[in-house]
């Protein structure tokens, strides 16, 4: 087995690079996801997505275009029918989600279309299409140009926001832009991961780095480092089982996330019992 | 700081979304250089009134006016700053004690909010004027309840508000850092800063606040403490929710069929002495202020 091989071909170059972007975003983002207490948020809008790829295809406009709104729509009615019933959020957000993915099931066994559910669901990286390659690199970017200028006030927006109101900050703003970010950095890693496994990238990163920091500024570094790892370890070795790229980019990610559960110097496991002694 | 700086709270009512009223025509106000309790029931509308002053709930009836302006206008000039309750807060936060404080300083600083030598300098007086130096660097969650207090003091004095509003800053505070606590705000208070006080601590207030305002879902009484925190007037704010104990003999005086009470709203008791006065923590040796209280209140 040649272990240069992978780098020998031009669509795992790009993949590797593609890969990496998209863990940048998914891994900033998570940070305030975990804080926030959004994971399940996460898991919701990417799922939610679905018809919004469907619809798009018949309507003949970009994928992510549709997705971004799908993901959107969710996040935003969720919201709503929690204001407006006596019905908790995280209840709320299980019909939501749920009622828009079996929708978009609905709509892809109705609809034919040339895009395969697999692809949708966990992720073609290595098989990713020219214009579907730069979509995902145009929200990657627009994306991390909108957090990495508002990163203070997001995090004051998630740490205290009454505080956060009082100093004249918009916390309505700064919620709706968590939300639209969060919607399109979901679009950016449908090409990498897929629908189903999402979740993984917006959630993982963020807790590896909150056991080996204390510090949010390390956290954001960590959290960059440890998912642009995991992203090219894992396109590497999809390479060699030919396939489930996606799969394999979330399984790196668990076992660095396991690594620093039990290793972690601080807040580690073992640090945690030696503490105790 | 502002000419005139005051609160002048005028026939506020405040609903909640559900419709419910949660303040009626409420009014009071407030003059530089003071330290004001906010004393009342869970739920009789104290947090909402804090809400109203911050801006956060507008009233459906009445105004607010902060230093002659709107709220929004003191909003912009950060006149108000907010000290939140320990439970509010997630301690597990991954900010230091500097960040916090430093985060006071957000509302002067640009968009990017990339501090100066100056937001620095004010950051680290703030630190210091609490007594937090040494743990700038601690993670918040490794201090223990007084600290963690007064690190959002310090991001208060940090926002330079010259308003202060404190949501029960007393709760799981030693002793010691209580009088501390005690002790800067009634510096800020020489220093003309006005400071409301969300208490249950009722023992404390007379120690401390030269103004209580009474609330039971409207303000009951307001004004300075030796005219309003009366038994009369904590029996209206409080119903029967005040526990309560009588002594029909005094430790000090032998029994003379007058009674010694002492209300407690969970906290440090409140003792009003055999002549209805208020007894005060280190009585001993001032016995003529509660003769001279006495006299006063019947001039």
């Amino acid at each position: 087995m040649n272990l240069a091989a992978p780098f020998q071909y031009s669509f795992m170059i790009e993949a590797l690079l593609v890969s990496a972007l998209v863990g940048t975003v998914c891994a900033i983002l998570s940070c305030y996801l975990i804080l926030k207490g959004w994971a399940l948020m996460g898991d919701a809008v990417s799922h939610a997505v679905l018809p919004g790829v469907v619809g798009a295809y018949v309507l003949g406009i970009p994928l992510a275009v549709g997705a971004f709104i799908a993901g959107l729509t969710c996040a935003i009615s969720t919201g709503w029918i929690k204001a407006n019933s006596r019905i908790k959020e995280d209840t709320v957000m299980g019909i939501v989600f749920t009622g828009m993915f079996a929708l978009g099931l609905v709509m892809f066994t109705q609809i034919k279309t040339d895009a395969h559910l697999n692809h949708i669901l966990f992720g073609n990286i290595l098989g990713i299409e020219r214009d579907d390659l730069w979509a995902t690199v145009i929200v990657s970017i627009a994306t991390l140009l909108i957090l990495l200028p508002l990163r203070k006030d997001l995090l004051l927006y998630c740490f205290d926001p009454a505080h956060a109101r009082s100093l004249g900050l918009n916390t309505n703003r700064l919620h709706y832009l968590l939300l639209s970010v969060l919607a399109a950095t979901i679009v950016a890693s449908l090409q990498a991961v897929g629908i189903l496994l999402v979740v993984a990238m917006l959630v993982t990163p963020g807790c590896t780095a909150r056991l080996l920091t204390d510090r949010f500024d390390h956290m954001l570094i960590v959290a960059v480092v440890v998912t642009v790892l995991a992203s090219c370890t894992g396109v590497y070795i999809s390479f060699f089982i030919n396939g489930a790229t996606g799969a394999c980019i979330v399984i790196a990610q668990a076992l660095l996330f396991s690594l620093a559960l039990v290793f972690a110097p601080k807040h580690g496991l073992i640090a945690n019992k030696r503490s105790l002694r | 700081m502002p000419e005139r700086l005051s609160i002048e709270v005028t026939d506020v009512t405040a609903v909640y979304a559900n419709g419910h009223i949660a303040l009626r025509n409420a009014s009071f106000k407030l003059g530089p250089g003071t330290i004001c309790a906010l004393v009342g029931v869970n739920g009789s509308g104290k947090s909402t009134l804090f809400k109203t002053i911050m801006g956060f709930v507008r009233p459906a009836k009445g105004t607010v006016r902060i230093a002659g302006g709107t709220v929004e206008e003191a909003r912009r000039q950060k006149i108000v700053a907010y000290v939140p309750q320990t439970e509010e807060v997630d301690w597990s936060f991954p900010v230091s004690v500097w960040d916090v404080v430093m985060m006071g300083r957000y509302g002067h600083m640009n968009f990017l909010r990339i501090p100066r030598a100056e937001d620095r300098r004010i950051v680290s007086e703030s630190l210091d004027r609490v007594g937090m130096t040494e743990f700038k660097e601690r993670q918040i969650g490794e201090l223990s309840g007084g600290q963690k207090k007064r690190v959002f003091l310090a991001r208060a004095l940090a926002q330079r508000g010259q308003i202060i509003l404190l949501d029960e800053p007393f709760t799981g505070v030693d002793v010691q850092t209580e009088s501390a606590i005690i002790d800067l705000l009634r510096e800020l208070r020489d220093e003309g800063h006005i400071m409301l006080v969300s208490t249950h601590n009722l023992g404390s207030v007379p120690e401390f606040c030269d103004q209580v305002v009474l609330v039971n879902r409207t303000i009951l009484a307001a004004g300075p403490t030796e005219t309003v925190f009366t038994e009369e007037n904590l029996s209206l704010a409080f119903g029967g929710v005040l526990r309560q104990f009588h002594f029909d003999e005094s430790t000090i005086q032998d029994h003379d069929g007058r009674t010694v009470k002492l209300l407690t709203d969970d906290e440090r008791p409140l003792v009003f002495g055999k002549d209805g006065h208020l007894e005060y923590k280190d009585r001993l040796g001032r016995e003529h202020l509660v003769k001279e209280r006495e006299k006063e209140g019947r001039d």
